[in-house]
């Protein structure tokens, strides 16, 4: 039991940091984009949509997942694209969730450095790509923040992957569905142990961002 | 004014060019790998027949002697039958035996095989509050509990378990529903959980025997009741209908069926043991299953 235990934890930790980390990624890519045009930009609907970029930090998983499901569906509009039940599946359902995180933050980080920084970079005359630039520059420390952030919720999440993904042994299985597989089985030790990596997994990756974030810190005072 | 905004929506165009492109190679790679996975299955399955292990002791020998890819997703049996109607999935291996014959019926699936079968029992408090352990049918065991009001943990979830023991409830003339909240607690969960609720909370549950033997935290909790034939518990197996569900992966759904149902698959099915207690008796084969059936009383 021991070698293939320990290839299946291996996969199963395996898979959760590829859908959790590249969910993060895309999310990263199209809320921090997201976050500084509703942090800088001025146009008609602007309030309504930081109110609900900010509401959709709340959005439940599961509702999340249950719609990505009558959306992959075979049933469902984007059925032919055969997404139901696949990496690809969890890694989008994650991206959902994790977007309103960062999108925030990044409103809110950007939105305080334009106030402190405004008045500067007005007597410089920069223009607004000049203006973005130096603000996310500021930002980059709290963006990694944000990050975590959104991180700690794909990675936590169990709601959503168990829907879109189904839970199938050696293909969709992750920690946080493993853990309520193995406690459905009554396997508690088992399932708190699984608790227990997920959780080191997660200090881990806090602790490789946190000092990459203290030494870019050090080169920006330096 | 104007040329400030002229670089920025340059950078902001760029910006969303490059999006569409990632997005565009992410859906396009990713409808690639779903159209190159022809070889696998999808096998919408209920709960019972994974937590108790008995895929992890088939399909590895399936996969190997066909080199076909089998994929479980195990939910209850009536989300089960409700995905397969909408075309997630080929293959269905449930127990709702009225409902699986609805399902084939509507023409959803090709037919129904029976495949296997084992029992429900009956788990509750070692010290049996409702004195289960000495009824003499499953209509009277639920009727005493009805009568002590002794908590009763119910799936709650449309599964087969849940079909059964409301069909139990039913034959004892006792609508449970109205003590919902109280003694009545419908859980909404599997059967894994279910259990642990149970035992959480010293309550009775009907359990199918399968998962009942596989389940590892049974704390005060003991098998009460057992041997009515009214808790026959019948596992079905059907191929979803191509007529329905043109996706669906006949080919290796029908070298999947053929290979469960021959004598390799049944006596494999027979095989299976937890902590030496044979969990599923094959229903497709000829003879010498009625051997098997005599030692599980």
């Amino acid at each position: 039991m021991a070698a293939s235990f320990y290839r299946d934890l291996a996969e199963i930790v395996a898979l959760s940091l590829e859908v959790s980390l590249g969910a993060v990624a895309l999310a990263a890519l199209l809320a921090i984009p997201l976050g500084a045009v509703l942090a800088l930009g001025r146009f008609w609907g602007r309030g309504a949509l930081v109110l609900l970029v900010n509401a959709a930090m709340g959005l439940p998983p599961v509702v999340v997942g249950l719609g990505l499901y009558l959306l992959f569906s075979r049933a469902g509009p984007l059925g032919p694209l055969g997404l139901l039940y696949t990496p690809t599946a969890m890694i989008i359902a994650q991206t959902i969730l994790v977007i309103p995180i960062i999108a925030s933050f990044t409103r809110e980080t950007i939105e305080g450095l334009a106030a402190e920084y405004g008045d500067m970079l007005a007597v410089l005359r920069a223009g607004f790509g000049q203006r973005l630039a130096t603000l996310l520059a500021e930002a980059r420390p709290a963006l990694l923040t944000a990050i975590l952030a959104g991180l700690g919720r794909a990675l936590s999440e169990v709601g959503a992957v168990m829907i879109v993904g189904g839970n199938i042994a050696h293909y969709t299985r992750v920690m946080t569905t493993a853990i309520t597989l193995e406690t459905s089985k009554g396997n508690l030790a088992l399932a708190m142990a699984l608790g227990g990596i997920l959780l080191a997994l997660a200090l881990g990756l806090n602790l490789a961002v946190g000092l990459f974030r203290e030494r870019m810190r050090e080169r920006a005072h330096a | 004014m104007q040329n400030r905004i002229g670089p920025w929506r340059h950078a902001l165009s760029r910006l969303l060019q490059a999006l569409a492109l990632v997005t565009g190679t992410f859906l396009a790679a990713s409808a690639l790998a779903a159209s190159a996975s022809a070889g696998t299955l999808i096998v919408q399955s209920t709960t019972s027949t994974r937590n108790s292990g008995l895929y992890d002791h088939i399909l590895p020998a399936f996969e190997k002697d066909t080199g076909i890819k089998v994929k479980v997703v195990a939910v209850g049996t009536g989300q089960a039958l409700k995905n397969a109607a909408r075309c997630d999935g080929d293959v269905l291996v449930v127990h709702a035996r009225p409902d699986e014959e609805a399902f084939v019926a509507k023409g959803y699936g090709i037919r129904r095989h029976p495949l296997m079968h084992n029992d429900f029992v009956i788990v509750g408090p070692k010290d049996d509050p409702a004195d289960v352990r000495h009824a003499r049918s499953a209509a009277e065991a639920l009727t005493r509990i009805a009568r002590t009001r002794a908590p009763f943990v119910s799936r709650g979830d449309e599964s087969g378990t849940h079909k059964k023991e409301k069909a139990l409830w039913k034959a004892a003339g006792i609508d449970p529903t109205a003590a919902s909240g109280s003694w009545y607690r419908e859980a909404g969960a599997g059967m894994g959980a279910t259990l642990n609720m149970a035992a959480g909370m010293g309550a009775y549950t009907l359990s199918d025997r399968g998962t009942w033997l596989a389940f590892n935290n049974r704390g005060d909790l003991a098998l009460l009741f057992s041997g009515d034939p009214a808790l026959y518990n019948p596992y079905g197996l059907i191929i979803v209908n191509p007529a329905h569900c043109p996706n669906v992966n006949l080919k290796d759904a029908q070298a999947f069926r053929d290979w469960l149902l021959s004598e390799k698959g049944q006596k494999l099915i027979a095989a299976y043991r937890v902590n030496g207690e044979q969990l599923f008796f094959p229903d497709a084969l000829p003879q010498k299953d009625g051997e098997a059936e005599k030692k599980d009383k």
